[in-house]
């Protein structure tokens, strides 16, 4: 067999993934249509989202570009550092201080000819709906806890139940040394990343007064530098951990507090991972998690095998344990759950008439209502002076304050989640 | 794909359109709401418009710190609940707990926060404090030294310090109740 010249499609591309494609397997569903549909739909018409391009962004990238998805985009804010290149193999020396998204999506079109990777270097929450209304399915290689509270509530909030497009299957892929998970979110049918927030490890946190007091590990030098001594001595001026000057600052008043109590092994390696809270990324595990992730974009938007619900674990420190199960939504989540009613509301209702309506409705069961809109809280029955600042709002038209079609939340110690008003003038 | 979405159509139970208020938003109006505070603790909001940026003071009415007015700040950022709020002391007290920089030593502010407890815990948690000073995790170590050694001499130094007293070179600030 001759090997393809980097310029030309590669022959036999699609050989392996045809094989599951042109026939059904034991499992599939019956609504699956071998053949032309499902590759075609595949290879010309899907459209993905990669959201990360670090470690398991690198996996996803090349495997969904060898699985066949021809139209592909990334977006990653961050530049390519040194340390990244060990696994992060779309990378070269030469790429270093570059933006990973580019870099990226330039050297998966250069290797596999005939897919289209559209970079975007920056923030995903520069990106609005419109932007991620045009994508088939979204998968998350991140690192961070808030991006993903962010893009899963925007997500789930995208959901028109008018248009069953507008949800978009999100697949999340996480790794943590030699544990990780993917999962499978239907924003509004399955549970969310909201819904599972009180599964998370808690970051590594030392007592304040350990730090203070009585520091035994390296790691509590690098803690007192950065909890406190950089506030005494800095003030406001915000710590950035990517800038070499605050960590080469941390490091050198760590390592005086080290010498102080006599204690061996504070590194400007551990500085920076202490205070960027770095586990070291393995490899092999970025591999699975992102060859499980890939596996579930290509079932879904083939139907060629039935995918998962919706959560695999995998653990890789004691041997290759992984278990799957079924992560139920929370009634109580503030993203997914709670309650979203229509509420006709006339034109000379007041705020207070809206809360006497509310509380006398027999189907919420609700007392002492807290009422706001995403902008501006309509009336707070506590604390006192948020009361009293909001209770001017009680006697002025609800339409002077809350537009059609706005949502007002209402929360309220007798509810359990929090409940959604969609207003309607009449 | 085509499955996936006309799984959607048959949900049309599940949620409509929800609003853009952020999950931290939801749960901070839910958590301020829904204080139960007793009268010894008062929050207080510079702009009532932003609820994540606001104080409380403490007036404990029984215990060596009677008689004083503990202001703490709280800071609220939009990983909450996920991250525990900020909070400092406003004040250079004397307390085994709290550092002259305001730093309190709370295990529920730091290694012990998880996102099931709320602002009324934290609240309540800082109001110990005032009760029971710990001088087992000190973060004026001087302080906890003083109660650790002689109670008696502890207590003198607080009343000293809640007048503005200065203790072995630092100046307190005087947070007696007018």
């Amino acid at each position: 067999m001759s090997v393809a010249s980097p310029l030309s499609p590669l022959p036999g591309r699609h050989y392996h993934v045809d094989q599951i494609l042109d026939r059904p397997g034991p499992r599939t569903d019956p609504a699956f249509v071998p053949g032309e549909t499902p590759k075609t739909f595949l290879r010309e018409q899907s459209k993905i989202l990669v959201i990360g391009a670090g470690g398991l962004g690198c996996e996803i990238l090349a495997n969904l570009a060898l699985s066949g998805f021809n139209d592909i985009h990334v977006i990653d804010m961050d530049t390519i550092d040194i340390s990244n290149l060990n696994r992060q193999f779309l990378f070269r020396p030469k790429d270093v201080g570059k933006p990973k998204a580019i870099v990226a999506a330039e050297f998966i079109m250069r290797r596999v000819p005939g897919v289209k990777v559209t970079p975007y270097f920056g923030k995903i929450q520069d990106k609005d709906e419109d932007y991620y209304l045009q994508f088939n399915i979204i998968i998350c290689g991140l690192d961070s806890v808030e991006a993903r509270r962010w893009i899963n509530a925007t997500l789930v909030n995208m959901v028109d139940p008018e248009n069953g497009e507008s949800m978009k299957p999100l697949i999340d892929g996480g790794t943590e040394g030699f544990k990780g998970q993917a999962r499978l979110i239907l924003p509004t049918i399955t549970s969310c990343y909201e819904c599972s927030l009180d599964m998370l490890n808690k970051p590594t946190a030392f007592p304040i007064c350990t730090i203070a007091n009585t520091p035994r590990l390296p790691e509590h030098c690098i803690e007192w530098a950065s909890v406190l001594e950089w506030p005494r001595v800095h003030g406001d001026k915000k710590m950035d951990t990517d800038d070499p000057e605050h960590i080469g600052w941390l490091y050198k008043i760590a390592s005086a507090r080290a010498k102080e109590f006599n204690i061996e092994g504070v590194t400007w390696a551990l500085t920076q991972g202490v205070v960027k809270n770095i586990i070291p990324a393995i490899a092999s595990t970025n591999a699975i998690i992102a060859a499980s992730c890939c596996s579930e974009a290509l079932k879904i938007v083939t139907t060629c095998a039935p995918y998962i619900n919706n959560y695999m674990m995998f653990i890789g420190t004691e041997s290759v344990y992984t278990y799957t199960f079924e992560h139920e939504k929370r009634p109580e989540c503030p993203v997914c759950g709670g309650e979203t009613i229509d509420i006709s509301v006339g034109k000379e209702w007041t705020v207070e008439r809206l809360i006497e309506v509310l509380v006398e409705r027999q189907d919420i069961q609700i007392k002492k209502p807290s009422l706001s809109t995403s902008t501006k809280q309509l009336y707070l029955q506590a604390p006192k002076q948020l009361e009293q600042a909001t209770r001017p709002n009680l006697g002025k038209l609800l339409s002077e304050l809350v537009e059609e079609g706005d949502q007002i939340t209402v929360t309220a110690s007798s509810l359990p989640f929090n409940l959604s008003l969609r207003v309607t003038y009449v | 794909m085509i499955k996936i979405w006309s799984m959607k159509k048959n949900e049309d139970s599940a949620a409509k359109k929800k609003p853009k208020t952020s999950a931290a938003q939801i749960r901070v109006q839910k958590d301020l709401t829904e204080l139960d505070l007793p009268s010894t603790m008062q929050t207080n909001f510079p702009d009532p418009a932003d609820l994540l940026n606001f104080t409380l003071t403490i007036q404990p009415d029984e215990g060596m710190y009677k008689g004083g007015a503990f202001v703490f700040s709280f800071n609220i950022n939009s990983n909450y609940p996920h991250e525990p709020p900020k909070v400092k002391c406003t004040q250079t007290i004397y307390h085994p707990n709290v550092d002259l920089e305001g730093n309190v030593c709370l295990n529920i502010l730091r290694e012990d926060w998880k996102p099931v407890l709320n602002l009324n815990t934290v609240m309540v948690g800082l109001q110990y404090l005032f009760l029971e000073p710990n001088a087992d995790d000190p973060l004026n170590k001087e302080a906890a030294e003083d109660l650790r050694r002689n109670r008696e001499a502890f207590l003198q130094n607080v009343k000293n310090s809640l007048r503005g007293g200065n203790i072995r070179g630092t100046q307190y600030d005087r947070v007696l109740i007018a």
